[in-house]
């Protein structure tokens, strides 16, 4: 039996994870986001406003899909929850735009965003656009040359995209920039976060926004199947596609959680991003955590071949989710992502982002253990977060196709 | 060795305290040792040593920099501790700034007791606020350590009171929404942060982010108790050709806050 799990408490506690770790001068910012978030998600016109945008715009709700052949030939029934259909090709335009309105009812016009692969700076980019508010995107280099066309789509969207060239040159260096542009410039700008990680309330927040992916797919589960799956898998990163499909299944005891994080080239190199699997407890950006941290807590470089994946620390909420035994977490390698990546390409013409294609490669592993467990009817539900086009170069190296068409 | 006995000499002599601050083991852990002397003679009244950390939010080009190599050279936490070490006991009393998880690695009542050990005053903590400080206040208060939170020109009343009350030693009023690095002006939002929360407490009242030179340490003396200086510091040696210049520069730029501070309050 797993442990009650509630939270966060009025600080953003879940157990001992969340909270605060910031400089002083960011909590009246804290405090007033928290304040308006609460009573924008109770107020019928925000929400309305944001349903509005989410179906008009962003082509949500995305559909849940039974991938026939790939159930043939894995032995179980997989269903692919379709972010990647979603405008901009990803569940994050659900987050930028419910934050982006919270910015205009903050009285706000500029947002700053941090970007890993590049798909939260597009995101973000274009929530702008459409509302008309300045956006600045903090990229590491390394980023910005490994995802050279999004680069090139934030510009297109009128954001100025910042590289940053400090530490490892990715995502958590982009954090980094990021929240010290924020204690710049708070008076006129909310930093539109990206996961479901940082100081509370972020961390709730943005859960909060992304959480309809788990609510539609549950009901289009029991529309579908008359019941709900037995597993449903997600990427796990900084956890926001993980936390947006997991919340509306998490009282539900008879649908196992699984997420999945980047191991890398395994874990026994030291490169990749398994924090739940291996790392240990501390503070990054502003929440207790599990982190990748050496044995004096100086931060460790995280790796994976997928840019979105490759952070050093994770949403305080999967941290407590682990904790608690409500949710199971592992490690897929490179090598499996894309097996499953390719695997997806060939039987269901579908091109995943390289993070759902760790999802996916998650739950092909767990496949016959659910076939075992139970029967024919098993069902695994994938969070299918992203498109890979944006991965296609990365994917293209890896399967030796560029030397193909020279 | 808290700092309460050097801003009360400071504050007899009819001026504020000059604050240093130096990342340890940058440019080396010798090189800070001698550069943190250089400070002392030339006339800061506390310390502050940084504890080099990999994601140095809070901090500006200059410092980030600093202590990237200090990272580099293998300046951990027990390096740190030598430098505390080789520093104290002449006068000064020597605080560490620190960002949090170093100090919850290295294990917070582990670290209280080997700093008070090594002769240390207290830490100053950017991103640890009293709210999520429980463990600290305790091993500070078993170790009988400073505890030097932040204020800022966005703090309510309230939170004021709550930090104010957390503090021990002093109170670090950062001037400036921002980060660390000099500024050419100092700011229009610190004399007003200074005032609130010196409604709020009577313990001394640092101010810092932004202080260059001597002009500037006394236009802050003016109404604070203590002036930090962090990254005109550094930079003096990030922009030496040599430890020498570097060490010279800094021992010039030392005094003539030094002067500062006195013009300023007299």
């Amino acid at each position: 039996m797993t442990e009650p799990v509630t939270g966060p408490d009025a600080r953003g506690h879940w157990g001992q994870f969340g909270g605060r770790f910031v400089p002083e001068a960011l909590v009246a910012a804290l405090d007033e986001l928290d304040a308006a978030y609460r009573k924008a998600m109770a107020d019928e016109t925000f929400t309305a406003e944001f349903d509005r945008m989410l179906r008009e715009y962003a082509n949500i709700p995305s559909p849940l899909y039974h991938a026939e052949r790939l159930s043939r030939e894995v032995g179980v029934r997989v269903l692919l929850k379709r972010e990647d259909l979603n405008h901009t090709g990803a569940h994050k335009i659900r987050n930028v735009l419910g934050q982006a309105l919270l910015t205009k009812r903050l009285g706000k016009n500029r947002i700053i965003a941090e970007t890993g692969a590049g798909q939260h700076g597009v995101a973000s980019a274009t929530a702008a656009a459409y509302l008309g508010l300045d956006c600045t995107v903090y990229m590491g280099a390394e980023d910005c040359r490994r995802q050279a066309l999004n680069v090139a789509r934030m510009k297109m969207l009128g954001a100025e995209v910042i590289p940053v060239t400090a530490g490892s040159q990715t995502l958590k260096d982009s954090i980094n920039e990021a929240l010290r542009d924020w204690v710049s410039s708070v008076d006129n700008t909310h930093y539109l976060l990206g996961t479901a990680a940082g100081p509370h309330p972020f961390p709730v927040l943005v859960r909060d926004l992304v959480s309809g992916i788990g609510r539609e797919a549950r009901a289009q589960c029991l529309d579908m199947i008359g019941r709900l799956p037995n597993a449903v898998t997600a990427c796990v990163g900084g956890g926001s596609n993980a936390m947006g499909i997991f919340h509306a299944f998490v009282p539900e005891e008879s649908v196992a959680l699984y997420g999945f994080e980047a191991g890398g080239k395994g874990l026994d190199t030291g490169k990749h991003a398994a924090r739940l699997v291996v790392g240990n407890q501390g503070v990054l950006h502003g929440a207790r955590s599990y982190l990748m941290q050496d044995d004096d807590g100086q931060i460790i470089e995280s790796y994976s071949i997928s840019a979105g994946l490759d952070y050093p620390s994770v949403g305080p909420e999967h941290a407590w989710l682990k904790e608690s035994g409500r949710a199971t977490y592992e490690a897929v390698t490179d090598a499996e992502a894309m097996d499953a990546f390719q695997r997806l390409c060939r039987t269901e013409g579908i091109i995943p982002a390289l993070e759902s294609a760790h999802a996916l490669a998650g739950a092909l592993r767990l496949a016959p253990v659910l076939r075992e467990r139970h029967g024919d009817d098993a069902v695994v539900m994938v969070n299918l977060s992203g498109r890979g086009d944006k991965d296609m170069e990365t994917a293209a190296t890896y399967f030796g196709l560029t030397e193909d068409a020279a | 060795m808290s700092v309460t006995p050097a801003f009360e000499a400071a504050k007899r002599a009819g001026r504020a305290a000059l604050v240093g601050y130096l990342p340890a083991g940058f440019p080396t852990v010798d090189e800070s040792i001698a550069a943190i002397e250089t400070m002392i003679d030339s006339g800061c009244d506390v310390i502050e040593v940084g504890l080099p950390y990999s994601d140095p939010v809070m901090d500006g080009h200059a410092i980030q920099r600093a202590a990237a190599m200090a990272l580099a050279g293998g300046c951990r936490t027990r390096e740190v501790l030598r430098v505390v070490e080789a520093v104290a006991g002449k006068g000064v009393p020597i605080l560490v700034m620190t960002y949090w998880n170093p100090i919850e690695r290295y294990g917070v009542d582990a670290f209280a007791r080997d700093f008070a050990a090594a002769g240390g005053a207290g830490l100053i903590t950017p991103d640890l606020i009293p709210d999520e400080a429980a463990e600290w206040i305790a091993a500070s208060d078993a170790h009988d350590l400073d505890r030097v939170f932040l204020v800022a020109p966005s703090s309510t009343k309230e939170r004021i009171a709550l930090t104010v009350n957390a503090c021990r030693g002093f109170v670090y009023a950062q001037s400036i929404m921002g980060i660390t690095g000099a500024r050419d002006s100092t700011s229009s939002a610190a004399p007003g942060l200074v005032e609130r929360t010196r409604a709020a407490t009577d313990l001394p009242i640092g101010v810092g982010l932004g202080v260059r030179d001597g002009d500037q340490a006394a236009e802050v003396a003016t109404f604070a108790d203590g002036v930090i200086v962090g990254s005109a510091m550094v930079s003096c040696l990030l922009d030496a050709p040599d430890e020498k210049a570097g060490r010279k520069a800094l021992g010039s730029l030392t005094a003539e806050l030094a002067e500062g501070v006195a013009r300023g309050a007299g």
